[in-house]
C-alpha cells in the first residue's frame, strides 16, 4: 500500500458515516503466521501473515493460479502448511466447525433436499432436533417449501442456497466461501450475494470469501485481501455502511484500487 | 384417466410386435407354408404347455430351474460385490487381488464345463459353480466400476462436514455407485439364464434344459420350441424384475423420474 493509497483511503472514510472498522477488543478468529505451502517444487504461498477477527467479513482476491484457494483449502483444514502455522481464535468447549461452500454445490443427488441439509449436522445433532433445524436454515435461505425434492430439479441457484444452508446449519464459525457464486448468472449473483450479507449480518460468523470478482469483494467484505504470486499485496479496510448498494459511488471507489494493485497501475 | 390410458399403452406397445409374430407364426402353419417337422404352431405348442403344466412335469421343472438358477446368482453376486466394494475401496485389496480376477475373466466359463463335470460330475454342484463363476464377473466388475466412479468432490464434501468411514460409505460411496451396480445385475441375470440352460442341456436330470433334450430324444418338436418360450419368458421376468429394484432405488436419478 501506498502512501497515497493510505491518505486516500483515509480522506474517504473520514466523510463516511457509521464506518465498520473492527474494533480492537474483538477475539482473533484465526491468524496465518508466517504461512508458507509448496506443492514439490512449486511455492503456491509465501509468508503469508494474516489476522482476521471474530466476525469479520474478508474477501481475499487475485488472479487464476494466485494461491487463493489453497489460502482457503488450508484455512478448512483440507490441506495442512508446508511451514509456519495456523492459529484458530479462543476456541471454546463446544468446538465450532469451520465450513467451506464451494464453487459446485456439491449435493448428493441421491439425497432430497432436506436431507442434504441434514449432512451439514453430522456428528452435531440427532433425530427430529436435525429435521427442524434444517427446515429451519431452508427457510433462512427462502426455500422452505423445497425440502423434499431432488437437487436435480433446482436451478443453479438454489442449488447453491442448499449448499449455504447446509454450510450454516451447524452454526460454523467461520465460513470459507470458495467461488461460491462463480458459475451463477449476473442476476442470480446479485440476488445471493445480498442474501449471504443479509444472513452473515444476522449470524455474525466470520466469511472468508475468495473470488476473482472485485465488485463482488467490495459490495460484500469488511476486508479485501489481495494475493499476488503467493503474497498479501495488498489489505484495504472497505469501511462503507451496510446494506450496501450495488455500483455506489463509494464501492467504485475501492474497486478502482483494488484493480489498481493487481494491474500495477499507480493510483490517480 | 387418459393419462392411465396412455400408460397402458405405452407399455402394451411393446407386446405388438410379438403377437403378430405369432399370429403370422400360426396363420404360416395352417397354410401349410411350415412343417410341423420344423416348427410346430403356436397351437400346438399351447397344447404341449397345457398337457405338462396338468401333468405337474413343467412347473416342477421350472422350479428346480430357477433354485438352481438362484443359489447360483446368490453364491457368485455375492462374492463378486463383495470383492468389488473390497477392492473400490481398498488399493491394497485391489493390488492384490484384481490382476489375478481379470486373467480368469478372459477365460469363457462355459469352456470349464468338461473340467466340472470331472470335479462335481452332473450334480448339483456343477450347475451351482458355473452360474455362481458366470455371475461373478459382471457384478465384480461393475461394483468396482460404480465405487472408483463416485465423484471425488462429494466424497471430500463428506469429510469435511465429518462423516465417519461408514457414514461415508452408507450416505456416499454406495449409492454414488448403485447405478453402476444395477448395471451388473442385469447382465448377471442375461449371464445366469444362459449358463444355467448350457449347463442342464449338457448335464442334467431334471430342470427345463432337461426336459428340452428329452423332448429331442423323442423328437418331440412342439416341447423343445416350448422350453425355448419359456426361457424367453423367464429372461424377460427376471430382467423385468431388476428394472423395478432399479426404479424404485434410483428415484432420485433424472433418467427416472416421470417428466
Amino acid at each position: 500500500m501506498t502512501a497515497a493509497t493510505i491518505t486516500a483511503l483515509r480522506s474517504f472514510a473520514d466523510t463516511t458515516a457509521r464506518v465498520t472498522v473492527p474494533s480492537r477488543e474483538r477475539k482473533l478468529a484465526f491468524s496465518f503466521r508466517n504461512v508458507t505451502k509448496q506443492f514439490g517444487d512449486k511455492t503456491v504461498l509465501q509468508g503469508i501473515d494474516l489476522d482476521v477477527h471474530d466476525g469479520q467479513f474478508v474477501a481475499i482476491i487475485g488472479k487464476s493460479g494466485c494461491g487463493k484457494s489453497t489460502l482457503l483449502r488450508l484455512l478448512a483444514g483440507l490441506d495442512k502448511p508446508t511451514s509456519g502455522e495456523l492459529v484458530h481464535g479462543a476456541e471454546t468447549k463446544d468446538q465450532k466447525p469451520t465450513r467451506i461452500m464451494f464453487q459446485e454445490p456439491r449435493l448428493l443427488p441421491w439425497a432430497r433436499v432436506g436431507a442434504n441439509v441434514d449432512v451439514g449436522l453430522t456428528g452435531i445433532a440427532k433425530g427430529r432436533e436435525v429435521r427442524q433445524k434444517s427446515l429451519d436454515i431452508l427457510a433462512e435461505v427462502g426455500l422452505a417449501d423445497r425440502s423434499e425434492e431432488w437437487p436435480s430439479v433446482l436451478s443453479g441457484g438454489q442449488r447453491q442456497r442448499v449448499a449455504l444452508a447446509r454450510a450454516l446449519v451447524g452454526h460454523p464459525s467461520i465460513l470459507a466461501l470458495d467461488e461460491p457464486l462463480g458459475a451463477l448468472d449476473a442476476l442470480t449473483r446479485i440476488e445471493m450475494q445480498q442474501l449471504l450479507e443479509r444472513i452473515w449480518l444476522s449470524k455474525k460468523f466470520t466469511a472468508v470469501l475468495v473470488t476473482h470478482d472485485v465488485a463482488e469483494a467490495v459490495s460484500l467484505a469488511d476486508r479485501v485481501v489481495v494475493i499476488d504470486s503467493g503474497r498479501i499485496a495488498l489489505d484495504l479496510a472497505i469501511p462503507v455502511e451496510r446494506p450496501r448498494r450495488h455500483a455506489s459511488p463509494e464501492l467504485a471507489f475501492f474497486e478502482r484500487q483494488i484493480l489498481d494493485q493487481l494491474y500495477k497501475q499507480k493510483a490517480p | 384417466m387418459s393419462r392411465a390410458l396412455q400408460s397402458i399403452g405405452r407399455s402394451a406397445i411393446g407386446w405388438l410386435l410379438p403377437a403378430l409374430l405369432l399370429v403370422g407364426w400360426e396363420i404360416a402353419s395352417r397354410a401349410g407354408l411350415i412343417s410341423a417337422n420344423v416348427l410346430p404352431a403356436p397351437s400346438a405348442v399351447g397344447s404341449a404347455f397345457w398337457k405338462l403344466l396338468l401333468s405337474g412335469e413343467l412347473l416342477e421343472n421350472i422350479r428346480i430351474s430357477t433354485l438352481r438358477a438362484l443359489s447360483g446368482f446368490v453364491v457368485g453376486g455375492a462374492i463378486g460385490f463383495g470383492l468389488g466394494l473390497a477392492n473400490g475401496l481398498s488399493a491394497l485389496s485391489r493390488g492384490l487381488t484384481d490382476t489375478t480376477i481379470q486373467m480368469i475373466r478372459n477365460i469363457p466359463h462355459l469352456a470349464l464345463i468338461p473340467l466340472v463335470i470331472l470335479w462335481f460330475g452332473i450334480d448339483e454342484e456343477a450347475k451351482l459353480f458355473l452360474v455362481a463363476l458366470g455371475v461373478f464377473f459382471p457384478i465384480y466388475i461393475n461394483t468396482l466400476l460404480g465405487i472408483q466412479g463416485v465423484d471425488p468432490q462429494l466424497v471430500e464434501m463428506g469429510r469435511i462436514y465429518g462423516m465417519s468411514r461408514s457414514q461415508l460409505f452408507v450416505r456416499v460411496i454406495l449409492p454414488g455407485a448403485l447405478p453402476s451396480i444395477f448395471v451388473g445385475l442385469r447382465y448377471a441375470l442375461g449371464i445366469m439364464w444362459l449358463t444355467l440352460i448350457v449347463a442342464e442341456t449338457i448335464s442334467a436330470s431334471s430342470g427345463l434344459g432337461y426336459m428340452a433334450m428329452q423332448a429331442r430324444e423323442f423328437l418331440l418338436i412342439d416341447v423343445v420350441v416350448l422350453s425355448i418360450l419359456i426361457y424367453a419368458l423367464l429372461g424377460k421376468l427376471a430382467d423385468a424384475l431388476a428394472r423395478y429394484l432399479e426404479r424404485l432405488s434410483l428415484q432420485w436419478h433424472p433418467a427416472f423420474q416421470n417428466a
